[in-house]
């Protein structure tokens, strides 16, 4: 099992959101990060310029079973790019184990 | 109905309006001020509103209309307020109002010079020192330089050539500079926030409620309705209804002028820019609000839009930290109406300009001088700066030990 972690534009969200659906993931996690990157901002507050380097951000944490892996990294990939800078990152990593709350059953099962 | 009710109403809702005041000027501070701090500004202004009434019928209203046999600098303290024999009758303010609405709608003035001082000083000033210093200022220095002007002191018959005597009619002077000089003086005194000047650069702390502060300055609006309007001291028909029309055109031009100055400097559309500019244009207005033609007010208050833009970049500029922009709003643009009257409207002239010019350094130095040794007896005894660390960490925390949002999310900055 491998877990997918994306940070994505917050206007891309809807987008990654449907492009999942499509490849059959229906279960994530996501919250809303602030984070330091490449890309500044340009504000002017009562005539004064600043840049500010916090960057609002949404994180998508999403584990699947393996023959998944691939099909959910590409629909992030296409549904969150605008191929300007800051359009995110994704993260790969491998999963030990999973464990479904209710029954105690553990495995690839519980992702489905 | 007799003359009297009629225009006693009139004057009691204008008295309500200049309550209402408070409410917007909160408004207006919290919004553009860190949300670490707003418990800090509340707590002020609630301070101010109440202790400023309570003084204001134990020693300001008389100080400030000392009546006959005034020496026309300092009025005598008679503590408490006593109608006289015919005031609550037609003989008493040519039936104006009765002489409890006088007390009333002159107390919801005083306050307000305080709570001018209040957003200059907030973020980082203790509150017991801003405490001391509100007593000190609304119970005796704003009613004392009120008896100059409005009290019938020797401003008011201070006559050159053809002009007779200064003329402030709502207090462009005698309310907003008061309150101006001495947020001046607080903010020299006290020194900029950490952060707001960075190698000598001025760098921008956004406020933290942009829709709160604009809620504030229509709520100030309003009541600027009450405080010029209120001002004529009768429901006259011609006079009320004119001041009213002057008032509104003066805000609305300081705020197109406002936001086009500022767009044209800093290429971007700057919503405080656009509310100051407002506050400019109604604070410019003031002084000559029932001497203007739509004209003239216009054209006042577009000066004082202009003039905002310009004078909140040279506080930045002189390396003074005020928050909310009083200095421009309320000290530059109170010279800039009190001059006006000299300008434009009836009284035009060059002996009324030089007059209002008088009237203007003397406020000035007097108001300077006062707040400047209140301040600084507070500087060297109690000290008038929270510590670093309570600045960093919010007036709320530390101060008041609450907050003012406590389901959300402090930012550190």
């Amino acid at each position: 099992m491998k877990k997918v972690e994306a940070i994505i534009r917050k206007s891309k969200f809807s987008g990654v959101k449907k492009a999942l659906h499509e490849v059959g993931v229906n279960f994530f996690s996501y919250w809303d990060v602030t984070g330091l990157g490449n890309e500044k901002e340009g504000h002017v507050y009562r005539g004064v310029s600043y840049s500010t380097s916090d960057i609002q951000r949404r994180y998508l944490s999403i584990v699947v079973n393996d023959d998944f892996e691939e099909a959910t990294i590409k629909a992030i990939l296409t549904a969150a790019s605008t191929g300007e800078v800051g359009d995110g990152k994704i993260f790969v990593s491998q999963v030990d184990e999973v464990y479904r709350i209710r029954t105690g059953e553990k495995g690839g099962n519980t992702l489905k | 109905m007799e003359l009297l009710t009629i225009n006693n109403v009139w004057m009691m809702i204008c008295t309500a309006l200049v309550f209402f005041m408070h409410t917007g000027f909160a408004f207006l501070e919290i919004g553009l001020t860190r949300q670490k701090n707003t418990i800090n500004i509340l707590f002020k202004n609630i301070f101010i509103i109440t202790v400023g009434l309570l003084l204001y019928y134990i020693v300001g209203f008389n100080l400030m209309y000392p009546g006959e046999g005034f020496n026309g600098f300092l009025g005598s303290i008679v503590p408490g307020i006593a109608p006289p024999e015919n005031g609550m009758t037609a003989e008493y303010a040519d039936g104006g109002y009765t002489w409890w609405t006088d007390f009333l709608f002159q107390g919801m003035f005083a306050a307000t010079a305080a709570t001018i001082v209040s957003g200059a000083v907030a973020e980082r000033m203790k509150i017991g020192a801003f405490m001391i210093f509100t007593v000190v200022y609304v119970g005796f220095v704003y009613p004392i330089a009120g008896s100059w002007q409005w009290g019938g002191g020797f401003l008011s018959s201070l006559s050159i050539g053809d002009a007779e005597g200064f003329y402030d009619f709502a207090g462009s002077t005698l309310v907003h500079s008061v309150g101006g000089w001495a947020a001046l003086v607080a903010v020299y005194l006290l020194g900029s926030r950490i952060g707001k000047f960075n190698n000598g650069k001025a760098q921008a702390i956004p406020g933290h409620s942009i829709p709160l502060a604009t809620a504030g300055v229509l709520i100030l609006w309003l009541g600027w309705f009450g405080f010029n309007g209120g001002s004529v001291l009768s429901a006259n028909p011609e006079a009320t209804s004119l001041t009213l029309v002057t008032t509104c055109l003066a805000a609305a031009a300081g705020g197109v002028i406002a936001m086009i100055t500022s767009t044209i400097l800093y290429k971007n559309l700057d919503l405080t820019m656009f509310l100051n500019g407002i506050l400019g244009g109604l604070v410019g207005i003031t002084a000559g609000a029932d001497q203007m033609s739509p004209e003239d007010a216009i054209l006042i208050g577009a000066v004082a839009g202009a003039l905002i833009v310009f004078a909140v970049s040279l506080v930045d500029k002189i390396k003074l930290d005020d928050p909310v922009g009083a200095i421009a709003v309320h000290l530059i643009c109170g010279i800039w109406g009190t001059l006006a009257v000299g300008l434009f409207g009836a009284k035009a002239g060059f002996d009324q300009f030089l007059v209002q010019l008088i009237g203007i350094l003397c406020y000035g130095a007097f108001c300077v001088a006062t707040s400047f040794i209140i301040i600084y007896t507070l500087k060297k005894t109690m000290g008038i700066r929270v510590s670093e660390r309570e600045e960093l960490e919010g007036l709320d925390a530390h101060e008041h030990k609450m907050d003012a949002y406590p389901d959300f999310r402090l930012n550190e900055h």
